[in-house]
């Protein structure tokens, strides 16, 4: 496996399945009273959030903690980066500290990508603006492999804001790496542009109608909504929030009729729930729902890419360049 | 290379076809009944043990062990495997690998005694590393080792309770532990090494 994760299609499927089956293991730890394993001890994780989150940066800093590695949380804001510093310079002087790996969020596209090039340490990519974040489609499939098992064939919809959506992207690539079958759902204002190319090379279906997709010819196994995002929401995707809900919201009549067709159908939502905009209250509590599965599986998949990066013998090919940086 | 590293595992999938039989399937069923009748005298009864596993191949010989145990004193011995590859300290020289799951009876370890199973001893650093996920699962009032090999060449102070073969072995030489349920037969082979 590659020393880095940056996006999702670094990873083959015998990647992925190491990852998922490693974090069945630390699901086990999760569940123990001591819930603290040696494996990453002496190890350093920084993440670096130059963006707000909740579940991702405590579930990273949590993986790690029980890892045994040293974890330090840095954000934007109350970092030299609010200052002016760039991020180049910012990185490599993280890099400099001799720290093992760097969990990046930021709110350009590609900025995971561009920081790996500049820094010796592994870099884990925690959501680069809109492109991806390969961490949640791991947990996804996690959460889905857990209660399905095998997701070849499996016919998985996500739904919503595509245009913005990270997760969108980094999922239709691990599903498709998992053998499912995926079908997105949006309007046409958030369907980004060029998708129908795409979705040949990576064998998904496009759909602007989502009752369609419910009642459709081949019944649903997972329905992935995704947030509508208010903070990028300026454009005017949407003349108001109760259309969007009207034609893209997993109401419970919606469910109702997923249910029907399908009594093992799974809702997924990554969080944050806008509830009664793209999903509703009494979906989002209904037993079909995995949301919190969702949340619990984030630490286990995240030990175990943490494991899978940095555990190995590819660290040990870093430690020359280091002590030649401190000399 | 002449000499393998020492952390090398202490046995391996492929076969060459220079391999020689140590055991025969009727060996390995011996040894482990005779390991079985020594817990037996050893802890006086069978009432408080907990037979576990070290995958892969410890965990078959686990569940034998624990059924000769069974057979013979007309109990079901509590049987599980315990992953040790989180706490291995040769991670680092290695290529990463699946970490796989521990399987513990619900009985729990506290106060039992417990039976670390694994086909071969070596150096004793499975063997640490299975100490140190043991005393992180429970307090266990005892822990034994039983092996079906003891190669030798131990680089940490650690040894076996119960042994179903000891073969001296050169470093270089490798020992081929197979049991029907991994690999479809049971036999151990030593392959490698001068002595031909």
């Amino acid at each position: 496996m590659n020393r880095h994760l940056i996006s999702s299609a670094d990873l083959t499927r015998h990647d992925v399945e190491s990852i998922l089956t490693t974090a069945e293991s630390m699901h086990d730890v999760q569940r123990r009273e001591v819930k603290k394993v040696p494996t990453l001890r002496g190890r350093t994780v920084i993440n670096f959030f130059f963006e707000d989150s909740t579940r991702t940066r405590s579930s990273f800093e949590i993986a790690g903690k029980w890892m045994s590695a040293d974890t330090i949380n840095l954000s934007a804001k109350g970092s030299s980066a609010s200052k002016g510093e760039s991020l180049r310079d910012t990185a490599l002087t993280v890099d400099a500290m001799a720290v093992d790996a760097l969990v990046i969020r930021h709110n350009a596209s590609g900025a995971a990508r561009q920081v790996s090039e500049w820094v010796r340490c592994s870099v884990i990519n925690a959501g680069d603006g809109t492109h991806e974040h390969p961490t949640q489609a791991l947990l996804d499939a996690y959460t889905l492999r857990s209660r399905m098992g095998d997701l070849d064939g499996k016919h998985v919809a996500i739904v919503g804001d595509l245009t913005h959506s990270r997760v969108f992207r980094s999922n239709i690539i691990t599903l498709h790496t998992l053998g499912a079958h995926v079908t997105v759902v949006a309007p046409p204002t958030l369907m980004p542009a060029g998708v129908r190319e795409w979705s040949e090379s990576d064998g998904f279906a496009t759909s602007w109608d989502l009752d369609a997709v419910v009642d459709g010819d081949a019944p649903v196994d997972a329905m992935m909504m995704l947030r509508v995002q208010r903070e990028r929401m300026t454009g005017g995707y949407f003349p108001t929030p109760r259309e969007y809900t009207v034609g893209y919201g997993l109401t419970g009549e919606r469910l109702a009729r997923l249910v029907a067709r399908n009594p093992d159908v799974l809702v997924m939502h990554p969080g944050p729930m806008n509830r009664g905009l793209e999903i509703a209250a009494e979906v989002a509590d209904a037993p079909q729902s995995v949301v919190l599965d969702q949340v619990s599986a984030g630490v286990a998949v995240r030990m175990a890419v943490l494991y899978h990066l940095l555990a190995g013998e590819t660290a040990e090919s870093v430690e020359p360049v280091t002590q030649g940086a401190q000399a | 290379m002449t000499c393998p590293e020492p952390t090398a595992p202490a046995t391996v999938a492929q076969i060459p076809p220079d391999a020689r039989d140590v055991m025969s399937a009727d060996d390995i069923a011996r040894a482990l009944r005779r390991i079985g009748h020594e817990i037996i005298e050893r802890n006086k009864g069978a009432s408080e043990l907990v037979v576990l596993g070290i995958p892969t191949r410890g965990v078959a010989l686990a569940d034998r062990l624990a059924a000769a145990i069974g057979s013979v004193e007309g109990v079901e011995i509590p049987v599980g495997q315990l992953d040790v590859t989180l706490y291995r300290d040769d991670l680092r020289r290695q290529p990463t690998r699946p970490a796989g799951r521990s399987v513990i009876p619900e009985v729990g370890i506290d106060d039992r005694i417990v039976v670390l199973v694994d086909d071969v001893l070596y150096s004793g650093r499975t063997i640490r590393a299975a100490l140190d996920a043991l005393a992180e699962l429970g307090r266990p009032r005892a822990v034994r080792l039983a092996v079906l090999v003891d190669r030798g060449h131990r680089e940490l102070p650690i040894r076996a309770d119960h042994v179903g073969k000891n073969l001296p072995t050169a470093r270089n030489e490798r020992v081929h532990v197979r049991v029907t349920e991994v690999d479809g037969e049971d036999v151990v082979r030593i392959s490698g090494g001068d002595r031909r």
